[in-house]
């Protein structure tokens, strides 16, 4: 029965596909099919408490019902053989841009990533994420379901958004909508622009050094104009400020209600991040994190996690290690740092997560910790853990049913759940794919 | 008293010769792998098998080889040998990538900007990579000389250079040369072309050209002018392209514009040796197989730009399903350290058979420049530029343990994991002397070296590499 619907919806698409190979929002909005699901004699990579062989994962009302090797299964249930399959958790990207950015080179109307200015602490990426983003379905079929999406100018660049990806609106895609601001720490370079000669050391030093004069400077005002605000509150004697869009934004951030995920690489970076958030009693996290096994002491003293985004990337300094950037991630876990491992992708290619998790374990990193990378410690990183990263009963049903090792790149996915919701395998590219695959000389 | 000097003389030569000769039956310079699980990207997988290398060449591949004493042995039980990778599309060592300035830069030689010493060529040794095509970048519709080398980090430049391998030359289509026609001072018109007619008729009246030119020579040559014609180094190589002596590798991504290039280059008698992207290669699967170009794309890298939107990870599967020779390259020094994971994804997006597979990183990307006979694939007789892996190199958790050029090795993790300490120590030492003192340490302030950001896929011509802080694209 399934498999006959999921037949029909292909043969549909392809059609799609041939009327016009340019629609790509037609995809995101395939609704799935909801309903009481079973997915039987399957390997249950649960995360959170081991692997049952041979176990059932019930889903209902999108909810994960039931998890172990004897689950009475109600009736009308649509049954999954799990046989030869293995179920994870949907995995979770917590640094992109997913939705800001369709094609950043030759189409700015498609790019809303970077506003103008350095003080950004209202602009809300749940705004801007369009729901219709090919790299939506994309990156979903390959068992990512659920990504931080976040904006990146100026020094408070904006708000982010933790959404799952699927939902033909943003509030239907939203789990945390302003889950964090993102400020880009000021920190020193000598970087002047391409054809432009260096900057003088100090004079780097003198210009990051106001940058962050700046930033305690916004944090202070915030401060004030929230005293000022209650004070006027309780006292009606007392002048109600005029409100301030940027600082009204900043109020439950300085008071460390939500959380700072602050720009990072370099270890005297990541100490002078750590520094700020103790004067400031934020709830703080490092994004980036080259250097964070460094710094391990004062991240591990202040339980500031980090998002780890450098697994592709190349070593900055000419006489770093080859492996320097692979291998942060295992020292991190050797020091007792709490991280995940993210792409830091602007969309396209946010599907490759599982192999930036998979790297790091080939340079040290324990294998189930490489899972939990990108799957149960990004949950909790982005406060949601209540609801994701694991398999466990109570926890929506974010599913992926592959026929091997996920973080494997040989590996497919077999069948997808968002919010209990099964999701067609298909994508832009599967579409392309259909459209052109049998395609002979002259047709 | 004459003959003494000259018999001394004879004497002294014996003397030098015998024990040359000697060495030279006593040792070939052999290694033998041992017990390796061997992808040879030929034969299928052999287990449980040795090499055996003699003078930098692959002499034997079988069971229980033995070699003369003195001959290094590397036990590889439980390890994988791949042949040395190979990226058909890499603007690494290279301290300039495009002459922006005309739309034909024929004239231009990538052999005269290659820095040996270039960090990425040993981070690209350490993900398995030996060989690869070095191109211009993508700012002219018909671009420079480009050059072939395998990875000799250390070695003079003179050495990275296959020598017997043919000459190259990059040509590009669509928005990269498009868009790099910068706004001109004020008064002047901006560079010709702007518009996917014009890049075409840049291409075909330098083929005019070039033709004219040869007929030239032609007539000087059989005697029918008397006065030679003048040396032109901008249709030189065309010429030669004219002759099949030089591959033309064409940066592109819409089907329409491979077609219409494919078109002119059968025209004027030639062949586009590969499409080089060929995001949209796929479209046009048939037509690339009957014109008999190579196609090296990326894997699944798309949506970068408008003309990369419709980029599948499919590519490759159709491709080789209707006959065209598909490699994978990497157009980026990132990239480049992990083409084996890009390699397995051909498995995953289309079903293509490993060892079609491994091709597309090692044999295939050889037969596009025209080396597989020396390299590409372990077959006896062919150089011993060879890859062992600690597990199967399509393996995420897969790390490469030594790399070999020529059975030279060019990569060992365990000896690199030994030498860090006394790279520490001498970054130690060197931060002690005055010159390189931290400014508020009393030093003289440095001049503080670039951070070094090398990024990403086919934009080298962009002019800005991006630097975005926070560790986004």
């Amino acid at each position: 029965m399934k498999q006959k619907t999921i037949s029909v919806l292909t043969i549909l698409f392809v059609f799609c596909g041939l009327v016009s190979s340019q629609s790509d929002g037609s995809q995101q909005n395939l609704l799935g099919k909801g309903g009481t699901f079973a997915i039987t004699n399957a390997r249950i990579v649960t995360v959170s408490n081991g692997v049952i062989e041979k176990g059932i994962v019930l889903i209902e009302n999108g909810k994960i019902a039931a998890v172990g090797t004897n689950v009475p299964i109600p009736s009308k249930t649509q049954i999954i053989d799990g046989t030869g399959l293995s179920v994870y958790p949907g995995m979770i990207d917590s640094a992109t841009n997913m939705g800001l950015s369709e094609i950043p080179l030759g189409a700015n109307g498609t790019v809303d990533v970077a506003e103008v200015g350095e003080n950004n602490a209202n602009a809300k990426a749940i705004i801007a994420i369009n729901p219709h983003s090919s790299h939506i379905n994309v990156a979903r079929v390959n068992g990512i379901t659920t990504v931080l999406s976040m904006p990146t100018g100026g020094l408070i660049a904006g708000q982010a958004a933790v959404i799952n990806l699927w939902g033909s609106t943003q509030a239907d895609m939203a789990i945390v909508p302003t889950f964090a601001l993102v400020i880009n720490f000021p920190r020193i370079s000598t970087f002047a622009g391409f054809g432009q000669p260096q900057i003088d050391f100090n004079e780097a030093l003198r210009r990051r050094n106001q940058q962050l004069e700046n930033l305690k400077k916004i944090f202070k005002d915030v401060e004030n104009y929230a005293k000022v605000k209650e004070a006027a509150l309780k006292d009606k004697s007392l002048p109600m400020p005029k409100t301030d869009i940027k600082l009204e934004a900043l109020i439950p951030y300085i008071r460390g209600e939500r959380p700072i995920i602050f720009t990072a690489e370099r270890e005297r970076d990541i100490r002078s991040v750590v520094k700020f958030i103790e004067e400031n009693k934020l709830k703080g996290i490092i994004l980036g994190g080259q250097e964070a096994w460094k710094a391990a002491d004062v991240l591990v003293k202040n339980n500031i996690p980090v998002i780890y985004t450098n697994i592709y990337r190349l070593p900055v300094r000419e006489d770093d290690p080859y492996d320097y950037l692979f291998e942060a991630p295992a020292k991190m876990h050797q020091k007792g740092v709490r991280f995940s491992v993210a792409t830091g992708d602007a969309g396209a290619m946010l599907r490759d997560l599982p192999y930036h998790a998979g790297i790091a374990a080939a340079f040290g990193l324990p294998k189930e910790e490489a899972l939990k990378a990108v799957t149960l410690y990004p949950a909790q990183i982005l406060g949601v853990a209540d609801k994701l990263g694991s398999i466990e009963v109570g926890k929506t049903a974010n599913l992926v049913v592959t026929d091997g090792d996920i973080l494997e790149p040989r590996t497919n996915v077999k069948y997808l759940f968002i919010n209990g919701r099964q999701i067609p395998l298909t994508s832009r590219h599967t579409e392309l794919y259909e459209r052109f695959k049998d395609r002979n000389l002259g047709n | 008293m004459k003959e003494q000097p000259i018999l001394a003389a004879f004497v002294l030569v014996l003397l030098a010769l015998i024990p040359s000769f000697l060495i030279a039956q006593q040792t070939k310079n052999q290694i033998l792998i041992r017990n390796a699980t061997v992808m040879t990207a030929a034969r299928g997988t052999l287990e449980n098998t040795d090499i055996l290398i003699e003078n930098g060449k692959i002499a034997k591949i079988g069971k229980n080889l033995r070699a003369e004493p003195g001959a290094k042995i590397i036990d590889a039980t439980g390890k994988y040998v791949t042949p040395g990778i190979i990226d058909c599309h890499s603007h690494t060592m290279i301290d300039a990538v495009n002459e922006f300035s005309y739309s034909v830069t024929s004239m231009t030689n990538i052999r005269d900007v290659l820095n040996p010493t270039e960090i990425a060529v040993y981070r690209a040794l350490a993900g398995g990579v030996t060989t690869a095509l070095l191109l211009h970048g993508s700012a002219n519709a018909i671009g420079g000389q480009s050059v072939t080398v395998k990875f000799k980090y250390g070695k003079p430049v003179e050495e990275f250079i296959i020598k017997d391998a043919p000459p190259g030359i990059k040509f590009a289509l669509g928005e990269n040369p498009k868009r790099s026609n910068f706004p001109p001072p004020p008064g002047q018109t901006p560079r010709y072309p702007r518009t996917r007619m014009g890049v075409m008729e840049v291409i075909r009246d330098a083929f005019l050209r070039a033709k004219d030119y040869k007929r030239e020579w032609d007539d000087y040559r059989a005697g029918r002018t008397k006065i030679p014609p003048r040396i032109d180094l901008e249709l030189e190589p065309l010429v030669e392209v004219l002759e099949g002596k030089r591959f033309v590798h064409a940066h592109g991504y819409r089907s329409d514009e491979f077609l219409n290039l494919m078109l002119l280059a059968e025209e004027f008698g030639f062949r586009i040796r590969t499409l080089q992207h060929g995001l949209e290669a796929y479209k046009i699967a048939p037509e690339v197989a009957k014109h008999g170009a190579g196609v090296s794309i990326f894997i699944d890298n798309w949506s970068f730009k408008i003309e990369a939107y419709d980029g599948i990870p499919y590519n490759a599967a159709i491709l080789w399903r209707n006959g065209v020779i598909v490699s994978i390259n990497s157009d980026s020094d990132e990239r480049m350290r992990r083409l084996n994971l890009d390699a397995a994804k051909v498995i995953k997006y289309g079903g293509v058979p490993e060892e079609e597979a491994l091709k597309m990183i090692t044999l295939n990307p050889a037969k596009q420049l025209g080396i597989d006979k020396r390299t590409g694939s372990i077959e006896v007789g062919k150089d011993a530029d060879l890859v062992i892996w600690n597990g199967h190199p399509f393996s995420v958790y897969s790390r490469v343990e030594t790399t070999m050029i020529e059975g030279e090795i060019y990569f060992d993790r365990q000896q690199d994991l030994a030498r860090r300490s006394e790279i520490e120590k001498e970054r130690q030492e060197l931060e002690k002397l005055d010159i390189n003192k931290a400014p508020t340490s009393g030093g003289t302030p440095p001049p503080i070296p670039a951070e070094y950001r090398k990024d990403h896929h086919d934009n080298a011509d962009e002019m800005p590499e991006i630097i975005l802080q926070g560790g986004n694209n």
